[in-house]
C-alpha cells in the first residue's frame, strides 16, 4: 500500500506542477457551473431543488475530462523510457497501475468535492432529496473509476498520448452511449448482454436511488478488467524489441 | 552478493537477442561488458535487473531467483539504464526523495542519504533545478545518484560515462572503483580504455553469445600468442631483407611498413618468436639493425577480431 501511495503522490504532484490539475478542475467547475446555473435546463428553469441538471452535465464532462488526465500516464513512461526505470525499482506492474489509478481518482474526487457548494446552495433554496444527491455523487465516482480504468488501459497500449486520448474516448463511447443504442436493435440475449455492458444503464439505476449489488459489481469489474489489461499491455515489452 | 547468470536466452519473435549466456560475477568484482551495438548487452542487463524475463534460463542475485523473488533483487540492485531515462518534470531533490521512498529507506535517514548523493555525485549547484533543465552530464550524475541512493549491493550500469566530460569521466570511474571494492558491479561501455581501466574482468559478447571472458591481460595473452615485431634494418636492399625475413623458420607474414625507410612488420607463427633469428640474420649478413620493437596487441584489435563477422 505504501508503495502505491508514494507512486500516487508523485503522480498528483506532477498533475499540480504541470498546471494540468488546476486547468482540469477550473474547466470542470466552469463547465458544470454554466450548465447548472445559467445555460439550458438549469436549476431555475426546472424550478425544483434538485441536483439533476448538475449530474447530467457532470456525466458528460467527466467522460471527456478523464481521458485528458489519463492519456499520458503510461504512454509517457513508454515514450520517455522511464518505464524501465520504474519497473527496475521494487515496484510491481500492479502497484504501478494502481498508483496511477489512485492519483487520478483522488483528483476527480477533489473536483467533485469542489461542487459541494452547488449542493449547499440548492439545499438552502428548497427541500432537496439528500438521498438522491448522495447516490448521484456515488454514481459519478463509480463512473469515473470505470473511465479512469479504461483511460489507463488505453494509455498502456501506445506511446503516443494523442492516440491514447482518442482510444480512451473510442472505448469509452461504447460504454457511455453505443452499447445502449445498439442493444435496442437486438432483442433477446444479445440485447440484454449489451444493455448490461452499457455503463449508462448502471449509472442511471444508481442515480434513480436503487443501489443494486449488480451495479456495484459491474463498475468494479470494469475497473478490475481494464487495470488488468493495462498490466498485461505493460508486460508486452517482453515480446517486442 | 554475487550474480549467477545461468544459461539465459531471450527471443523477440524470431530474433535471438541473447543466446544461452552463462557467467558469474563475485562480490567485490567489477565486470566490464563489451560488445558491438545490438550484441545483447542491454538485454542481458535488463534481464538481471528484472525488467525483461528471459525466454529460458535463470539468473540468481545473492541467491534470489529473478523468477521467484524479483522484488528482493530489485531492492538490492542499483541500475542506470542505457538512455538514462528520468522524470524530466521533477526537481533533482524531489526525484531523489521519491526514489529513496520507493526503496523504503527509513524516513529519518532520507535527508542524510540525499545529502550524501548530492555530494558524491557533485550535484550541489544544480540540486534545485528541474531535471529537464540540466545538461547531459548533470543528468547522468542524477542517474547515478538514483542508482546509488539506497546503497545497493549490486550495481548495474549501462554506459555510465556517456555524455560526461573527461574530468567527470575520471571522477565517475574512481567512484565506480571505490564502490566496486565491496559491491558487485557490472558495467557496459563502448570505450575499451575505460573498461580496461575500471574493470577487473572483461566479458565480450557478440550476436548474443559470449566470445571472450577474462582479465584484460588474459585476453591480451591469448591474442599475443602471435608475436608481431616492428623491424628496421639499414645498409641493405629492401628486397633482400624482405626475402631473408620471409625465409626465417618462424615467420608467418612480413609486411613492408614504409616505402622510404626499410621498416617491416614481421608476424611469427603462433607460439613462436623470431627475435633471435632476426638478430642472427643481421649479424650473418652484416646488416645494421636499428629497431626491433614488439607491438603490443591492443584491446581494440582483440575486440575487432572477436566481433567482426
Amino acid at each position: 500500500m505504501t508503495t502505491i501511495w508514494i507512486l500516487a503522490k508523485r503522480e498528483l504532484k506532477s498533475f499540480f506542477d504541470s498546471l494540468l490539475a488546476y486547468i482540469t478542475i477550473i474547466a470542470f467547475l466552469v463547465f458544470t457551473g454554466l450548465f447548472t446555473w445559467i445555460i439550458g435546463r438549469t436549476v431555475f428553469l426546472m424550478s425544483e431543488a434538485s441536483m439533476q441538471s448538475f449530474f447530467g452535465v457532470a456525466y458528460w464532462a467527466l467522460f471527456f475530462f478523464i481521458p485528458a488526465l489519463t492519456m499520458k500516464l503510461i504512454a509517457e513512461e513508454h515514450s520517455s523510457g522511464t518505464l524501465e526505470l520504474i519497473l527496475t525499482k521494487p515496484i510491481s506492474e500492479r502497484q504501478l497501475v494502481l498508483g496511477k489509478f489512485l492519483a487520478v481518482f483522488i483528483l476527480i474526487a477533489l473536483s467533485l468535492m469542489l461542487t459541494l457548494p452547488y449542493y449547499i446552495t440548492i439545499a438552502s433554496i428548497g427541500p432537496i432529496d439528500h438521498g438522491a444527491t448522495t447516490l448521484g455523487y456515488l454514481g459519478l465516482l463509480l463512473m469515473s473509476a470505470a473511465y479512469i480504468g479504461i483511460g489507463i488501459f488505453a494509455s498502456s497500449l501506445t506511446s503516443n498520448q494523442i492516440v491514447s486520448f482518442l482510444l480512451a474516448l473510442f472505448i469509452g463511447i461504447f460504454f457511455h452511449l453505443l452499447f445502449e443504442l445498439i442493444a435496442r436493435y437486438f432483442p433477446g440475449a444479445i440485447g440484454n448482454t449489451l444493455s448490461y455492458l452499457s455503463l449508462s444503464t448502471h449509472y442511471e439505476s444508481i442515480t434513480r436511488g436503487v443501489v443494486d449489488s449488480r451495479d456495484i459489481i459491474y463498475f468494479l469489474a470494469v475497473v478490475f478488467l481494464s487495470l488488468f489489461g493495462a498490466q498485461m499491455a505493460i508486460s508486452r515489452r517482453n515480446y517486442t524489441n | 552478493m554475487d550474480i549467477i547468470v545461468d544459461n539465459i536466452s531471450k527471443h523477440f519473435g524470431t530474433q535471438k537477442a541473447v543466446d544461452q549466456v552463462s557467467f558469474q560475477v563475485k562480490t567485490g568484482e567489477i565486470l566490464g561488458f563489451l560488445g558491438p551495438n545490438g550484441a545483447g548487452k542491454s538485454t542481458t542487463m535488463r534481464a538481471i535487473t528484472c525488467y525483461l524475463t528471459p525466454t529460458s534460463g535463470d539468473i540468481r542475485v545473492g541467491g534470489y531467483s529473478i523468477h521467484e523473488n524479483p522484488e528482493e533483487i530489485k531492492q538490492n540492485i542499483g541500475y542506470l539504464p542505457e538512455s538514462n531515462p528520468l522524470y524530466q518534470d521533477m526537481p533533482v531533490l524531489d526525484y531523489l526523495r521519491f526514489v529513496a521512498e520507493i526503496h523504503k529507506i527509513p524516513k529519518e535517514k532520507i535527508p542524510g542519504r540525499i545529502r550524501e548523493m548530492v555530494r558524491t555525485c557533485g550535484l550541489e549547484a544544480e540540486k534545485h533545478k528541474k531535471i529537464a533543465e540540466l545538461s547531459k552530464g548533470y543528468k547522468q550524475r542524477v542517474g547515478l545518484a538514483q542508482a546509488l541512493i539506497h546503497d545497493p549491493q549490486v550495481l548495474v550500469l549501462d554506459e555510465p560515462t556517456s555524455g560526461l566530460d573527461p574530468n567527470q569521466i575520471i571522477e565517475i570511474r574512481e567512484l565506480i572503483r571505490e564502490i566496486g571494492r565491496e559491491k558487485t558491479v557490472i558495467l557496459s561501455s563502448h570505450i575499451l580504455a575505460e573498461v580496461e581501466a575500471t574493470c577487473d574482468r572483461i566479458l565480450i559478447i557478440n550476436d548474443g553469445k559470449i566470445v571472450a571472458d577474462g582479465t584484460s591481460s588474459d585476453l591480451r595473452k591469448k591474442a599475443q600468442n602471435k608475436e608481431i615485431l616492428k623491424i628496421t634494418i639499414e645498409d641493405a636492399d629492401k628486397n633482400d631483407i624482405f626475402k631473408a625475413l620471409q625465409s626465417l623458420q618462424n615467420t608467418q607474414m612480413v609486411d613492408i611498413l614504409s616505402q622510404s625507410g626499410n621498416s617491416f612488420e614481421l608476424q611469427s607463427k603462433p607460439g613462436t618468436s623470431s627475435r633471435r633469428d632476426v638478430f642472427r640474420l643481421c649479424v650473418d649478413r652484416d646488416w645494421m639493425l636499428t629497431e626491433m620493437t614488439p607491438t603490443e596487441t591492443k584491446l581494440e584489435d582483440i575486440f575487432r577480431e572477436l566481433t567482426m563477422n
